[in-house]
C-alpha cells in the first residue's frame, strides 16, 4: 500500500489525543504496530510544553500526519497546514474543514477548495471527507491521491453508519487508497471497514478511551489484519435460507 | 507596543517578529507562527515588522486525532 508514493505496511493509523498519560500513549502506539500517527498544532505556552511532546513523538519512529482539526474555514485550514509543514517537516496534511460544530461533519465545499490550494503548494493532502462519491471525485480532481471517508461522526464510536456508501466508494475508486477516518468504536467496526475493501483505518478515541488502551490498540491491529485478509479471501455470498453444510448424502435412516 | 499573542495582550519592545518571540520566551521552542491570520515562516520572521494591535499566533506540536 502506498500513500503518495510512500510504502506503508500497517493498515492502522493512530491518533495521539486523549490518552490517560504520555506513557500509555507510547504503549498504545507500540502495541498497535502503526507506522503513522496523527498530531495537531495548538497554542504554545512560554514553558515550551509542545517541544516535550514533539520529542516523545519522534521517539516512536512513526511518520507524522499533522491535522487541521478544529478549522472551520478554508483560510484557517490552509494557514494551519502551512504552519504544520514547517513544524513537522512533512508535506503530509490531514485536511479537516469542519462545517458543523455538533456533528463535526466536513464542510466538503471548503474542503475541496482548501485541498486545491494546498495541493498546488506541494502538500500531499489526506482529506477527511464524507462518503459522497461526487465530493470524492472533486477531491481527486483537486490533487488528492488519498481519500478519508468518515465511518461515523468523530469521537462517536458508532461504527460504520453507512457501509453501502463505503462499498460504493471502493467500487468507484478502485485504485485510490481509502482510509476510514472517524467513528470506529470497536475492533469489529475496524474489521468491517477492512472487509469492505478499505485500505486502512484511522482511529483515536476507540483506543485512547478504552479501559486498557494498549490492549485495545493490539485488538484493533488484529481486527484490521483479519478484515483485510477476509477481503482478500473473497467472502461467500449471503443466502436467505439455510443450506446444510454437512453432506446429506449417506445419511442413515433410523425410522 | 501592545500586541495580541495567542489571544492574550502583551507589551513588547521588539519591532520585528523574531525579536518579539525571543522577548516572549519562545526562543528555544519549536514553534510555527502566523501574524494576523497569515503564516510567517521561520526564515521570514526577522524581516516581518510588528505594529500596534497585531495578532500573533504561536503554535506547537500537540496531541491530535
Amino acid at each position: 500500500m502506498h500513500f503518495y508514493g510512500t510504502e506503508i505496511k500497517s493498515r492502522l493509523l493512530l491518533g495521539t489525543a486523549q490518552y490517560p498519560s504520555p506513557a500509555i500513549l507510547a504503549e498504545a502506539v507500540q502495541a498497535s504496530g502503526t507506522e503513522i500517527i496523527t498530531v495537531s498544532l495548538r497554542r504554545e505556552t512560554a514553558d515550551g510544553s509542545g517541544a516535550g511532546f514533539w520529542g516523545s513523538l519522534q521517539d516512536t519512529g512513526c511518520r507524522i500526519l499533522p491535522n487541521t482539526a478544529g478549522c472551520h474555514t478554508v483560510q484557517e485550514a490552509v494557514t494551519t497546514a502551512r504552519m504544520a509543514r514547517e513544524l513537522f517537516g512533512t508535506p503530509w496534511i490531514k485536511l479537516e474543514v469542519i462545517g458543523h460544530s455538533d456533528t463535526l461533519q466536513p464542510d466538503v465545499f471548503g474542503l475541496v477548495e482548501a485541498a486545491r490550494i494546498l495541493s498546488g503548494e506541494g502538500f500531499q493532502v489526506f482529506p477527511y471527507t464524507t462518503d459522497d462519491l461526487v465530493v470524492g471525485e472533486k477531491l481527486l480532481d483537486a490533487g488528492c491521491e488519498v481519500l478519508m471517508p468518515w465511518g461515523a461522526p468523530i469521537g462517536s464510536g458508532q461504527g460504520l453508519r453507512n457501509p453501502d456508501a463505503l462499498r460504493a466508494m471502493r467500487a468507484h475508486f478502485p485504485e485510490v487508497p481509502l482510509i476510514v477516518d472517524a467513528g470506529i468504536g470497536r475492533p469489529s467496526d475496524a474489521a468491517q471497514a477492512m472487509e469492505l475493501g478499505m485500505d486502512a483505518v484511522l482511529l483515536n478515541t476507540a483506543v485512547a478511551k478504552a479501559g486498557d488502551p494498549a490492549g485495545m490498540a493490539r485488538a484493533m491491529a488484529q481486527a484490521v489484519e483479519a478484515g483485510r485478509l477476509g477481503y482478500k479471501a473473497d467472502p461467500m455470498e449471503r443466502r436467505d435460507m439455510a443450506v446444510p453444510s454437512t453432506p446429506v448424502l449417506g445419511m442413515a435412516e433410523f425410522a | 507596543m501592545k500586541i495580541i499573542v495567542n489571544a492574550k495582550p502583551h507589551e513588547v519592545a521588539a519591532t520585528d517578529l523574531q525579536s518579539a518571540l525571543q522577548e516572549l520566551g519562545f526562543a528555544g521552542s519549536s514553534v510555527a507562527t502566523a501574524l494576523n491570520g497569515s503564516f510567517v515562516s521561520r526564515s521570514q520572521r526577522a524581516e516581518v515588522p510588528l505594529a500596534e494591535g497585531d495578532r500573533l499566533e504561536v503554535l506547537a506540536p500537540m496531541q491530535g486525532g
